[in-house]
């Protein structure tokens, strides 16, 4: 559906986008995720026609961005960074102004106007003028605009970013739904846990280049981290370790307080055998747990960016 | 068929969110109307046809230029112009819909005085044939320079700054209200690059039957002066806005 090769954009002698390649699968969900500056609305703009790429090539579902601008554009729904209607209209109007600009007839306009309002949870602003919108509601109408004459493949840059947790997650819901029905997106995130959540797959991009891309596992298992299994026992254990070593090669155990021992190991490590030998000098197993490095580890390790550099979404946060 | 549905959309809404506004249409309605009494009161034995070309030309200016330079930087300011650029349309087809509200604004503002002076005067023996067009093309090449200033400009105050420091010189330079060949020598070669000298003095030979140049030279001249400055917007626009 996109392929780009050796994408590049300097504005002087900065380059803000560094020789990219990749490509999007039909009715995929793909993210772009780094921090700020790394080159994602400068490449979201070539990739929609609002910039001229410096160097490189962009297709879209085969027609030539660069080429046929126009063509490429009447299959594309396009949110930019910000929530750009206008203000002086109400959230109806401008629906319809967006549906007449790709050509809908009126009727058709009003109908898919009056559908998307009633799906984002909008039918009640409707008559409302969009500078009395909240943020949120601006986000989500933004996003229903874009949406207006159903396009194939729809471009959000940063679709949450600075939205609270509700509208965030209605909003993701919406983009699934959409990939349900068929739609190709590309997004571009600065939230771990919402690129983890929402994309197929990823694109770590740092400095204008991509420093890894694939599906959260894939870029989970490019970091070898071998396993981790976390013990929760009934008591202390710390005489044990030296023999469950020798009982089970490979592994390490440590033990991390009164009542928790961890393992690793390059090999899997089967549970029953560690239970058993356990059970067996009188401790019971409460829980094992296996300990997997977050994509936020993985980002860490594989771009060298400090993950505190992307904003976190705080309510959400944490490792599983 | 896309084409006409986005034109005739951008030119309503553009209609109704700006040139319908009360400030811009008491504006067009008010600010000639001045003008008029003002130069009346100052001369009162004057005929009022003689002002009143200089009247519309300046109605038609002032309708225009600043108002499609301001709008079009608003929409720039809150981006909302983005969507304009990234819809299937091409860019002529997006610069005439942006222009002609403008267009339409600037012959409303120019019939203000025509229609305030009709209640002095009878005005049968001015060629509202040969008016129309002309303050159509006034309007359209003064909206041009309109959207040359937008794509110059950043910010809304800019646009202001812009459109003023070109209309009040060409005001002055355009042989309305001094004739051009009262103006300094060194002054004279610039009257003839303004579109507007020559729908200046269309306007005062419709109206009064005297006219220095020839008007259908002066009506080319307007028609090119609105080619060449749509086909430098047009490049600018390329050019600037996307980057
Ligand atoms: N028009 C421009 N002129 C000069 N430099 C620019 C321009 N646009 C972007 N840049 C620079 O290019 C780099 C990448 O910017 P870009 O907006 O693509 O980053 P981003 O990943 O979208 O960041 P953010 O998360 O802040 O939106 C930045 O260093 C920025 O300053
Ligand atoms: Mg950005």
């Amino acid at each position: 559906m996109i392929n780009v090769t050796n994408l590049r954009k300097t504005y002087g002698d900065f380059t803000a986008v560094n020789n990219i390649s990749f490509e999007v699968q039909k009715g995929e969900i793909f993210g772009f995720l780094g921090p700020n500056g790394a080159g994602k609305t400068s490449t979201i703009n070539m990739m929609i026609g609002l910039s001229r790429p410096t160097a490189g090539e962009i297709f879209i579902n085969g027609i030539d961005v660069r080429k046929q601008t126009k063509k490429a554009q009447s299959i594309m729904g396009i949110v930019a960074d910000e929530s750009n209607l206008y203000n002086e209209m109400d959230g109806f109007e401008n629906l319809c102004f967006c549906a007449a600009l790709y050509g809908m007839e009126k009727d058709e306009r009003e109908v898919k106007a009056r559908h998307l309002l009633e799906e984002f949870g909008l039918k009640d602003a409707a008559k409302r003028s969009f500078k009395a919108y909240s943020k949120g509601m601006k986000r989500k109408l933004t996003i229903a605009a874009a949406l207006i004459h159903s396009p194939e493949i729809l471009f959000l840059d940063e679709p949450t970013t600075g939205i609270d947790v509700e509208s965030s997650r209605q909003i993701r819901k919406r983009i699934k739904a959409l990939k349900e029905q068929g739609t190709t997106v590309f997004l571009t995130t600065h939230y771990i846990e919402e690129a983890e959540r929402l994309c197929d797959r990823i694109a770590f991009i740092a400095k204008g280049q991509i420093v890894a891309s694939g599906t959260v596992t894939e870029l989970m298992d490019s970091v070898s981290h071998g396993h981790v299994i976390r013990f929760v026992t009934s008591k202390f254990a710390e005489n044990l370790t030296a023999e469950l070593q020798s009982n089970f090669e490979g592994s390490i155990a440590t033990i991390q307080s009164d009542n928790t021992m961890i393992m690793k190991s390059e090999e899997r490590i089967p549970l029953l055998p560690v239970m058993n030998f356990l059970h067996d000098k009188g401790i019971d197993v409460y829980e094992a747990t296996e300990l997997r490095p977050s994509l936020e580890d993985v980002f860490v390790k594989l771009t060298g960016i400090e993950s505190s550099v992307l904003k976190r979404d705080e309510k959400k946060g944490g490792r599983k | 068929m896309r084409s006409r549905i986005a034109f005739w959309n951008i030119l309503k809404k553009d209609i109704k969110n700006y040139y319908l506004k009360p400030p811009n249409i008491s504006w067009g309605i008010i600010f000639p109307l001045s003008w008029t009494l003002m130069q009346l009161i100052r001369s009162p034995g004057e005929n009022v046809l003689k002002l009143l070309p200089g009247l519309m030309a300046m109605s038609v200016l002032f309708g225009t230029t600043s108002m499609l330079a301001v709008t079009i930087t608003f929409e720039r300011s809150g981006r909302s112009f983005e969507r304009l650029l990234l819809a299937p349309i091409s860019i002529n087809v997006l610069v005439l819909a942006k222009i002609a509200g403008t267009v339409l604004f600037g012959i409303f503002n120019a019939f203000v005085p025509i229609i305030f002076a009709s209640f002095f005067k009878d005005l049968r023996g001015v060629n509202f044939g040969i008016i129309l067009p002309t303050v159509f093309m006034i309007a359209v090449s003064s909206a041009l320079m309109g959207l040359l200033i937008a794509v110059s400009a950043k910010q809304v105050f800019e646009a202001q700054t812009f459109s003023n420091f070109f209309r009040f010189p060409m005001l002055f330079l355009c042989g309305l209200f001094v004739p051009i060949s009262d103006l300094p020598v060194f002054l004279r070669p610039i009257s003839y690059l303004l579109p507007l000298t020559y729908g200046a003095d269309i306007l005062k030979g419709a109206v009064t039957g005297v006219n220095t140049l020839s008007p259908t030279l002066s009506f080319g001249m307007l028609i090119l002066f609105s080619v060449v400055l749509f086909l430098i917007s047009r490049h600018n626009i390329n050019r600037k806005w996307i980057l």
